[in-house]
């Protein structure tokens, strides 16, 4: 189980490989992940860059709660929840969940709870830069 | 004797001259931390709080030497 906050770019389906090769081999039957990126717009607006703020200490803590509320709820082999810091662009990929288990349900629901709770719970606020050059912050989360 | 204040993303630009520490004396709630930090400015509706690093609401209490946050709703992922 590993919650990772990166301040620079990364690479998801490397993040992902690393996470898969690290689990005993033949033990896990279901690999479920999801990434998020950055759109180039909201709310009718165009979006040219977004920073992301968090609470250190307290973003890590709520990721790892988060992780051990599913690992509670399913029969979860492991779990990965990456996000991103700092600046970013269009297309950067702001969060990778990935969780590995016996069976496809698990793996399944265990994936969307992670990025759903942490959606609710973990402390990141986003500023973004629009088109006009105006920033503003995000006020509140897309439905899913 | 002090409680450790932090403000974050658009409450810190929205707050102004908020305190960083405040002196514990006399301090029972969440609420009391707000209104010594932020020298009685009104407490916006949507302000969520935390006390060392856990979710908290305004009526809980605090001890000398916690670390107390407030910040707008989150919008992380």
């Amino acid at each position: 189980m590993a919650v990772q906050l990166e301040s620079l770019p990364f690479d998801p389906a490397a993040e992902l490989a690393r996470f898969e090769s690290s689990l005993p081999v033949g033990s896990v039957g279901a690999s479920a992940s999801f990434v998020g990126t950055m759109r180039n717009h909201n709310e009718g607006d165009e979006v040219t860059a977004m920073m992301l703020e968090h609470y250190p200490g307290m973003t890590e803590k709520q990721l790892e709660e988060v992780i051990a509320d599913a690992a509670q709820r399913w029969d979860i082999i492991d779990a990965l929840i990456v996000h991103r810091t700092g600046n970013i662009t269009p297309g950067d990929p702001i969060v990778l969940t990935a969780v590995c288990s016996a069976h496809r349900a698990a793996a399944f629901d265990a994936c969307r709870f992670l990025m759903e709770a942490l959606k609710s719970r973990a402390t990141f606020w986003k500023k973004e830069t629009l088109a006009n050059g105006q920033q503003r912050w995000v006020e509140n989360n897309t439905p899913g | 004797m002090a409680i450790k204040v932090k403000f974050f993303a658009s409450l810190r630009e929205q707050i102004s001259e908020g305190l960083e520490q405040v002196d514990a004396t006399g301090i029972q709630t969440i609420s009391d931390v707000w209104e010594r930090a932020t020298q009685t400015q009104l407490m916006p509706e949507r302000v969520l709080c935390s006390v060392n690093l856990e979710h908290r609401e305004p009526h809980e209490a605090v001890s000398d030497g916690d670390e107390v946050a407030f910040f707008p709703p989150v919008t992380g992922g």
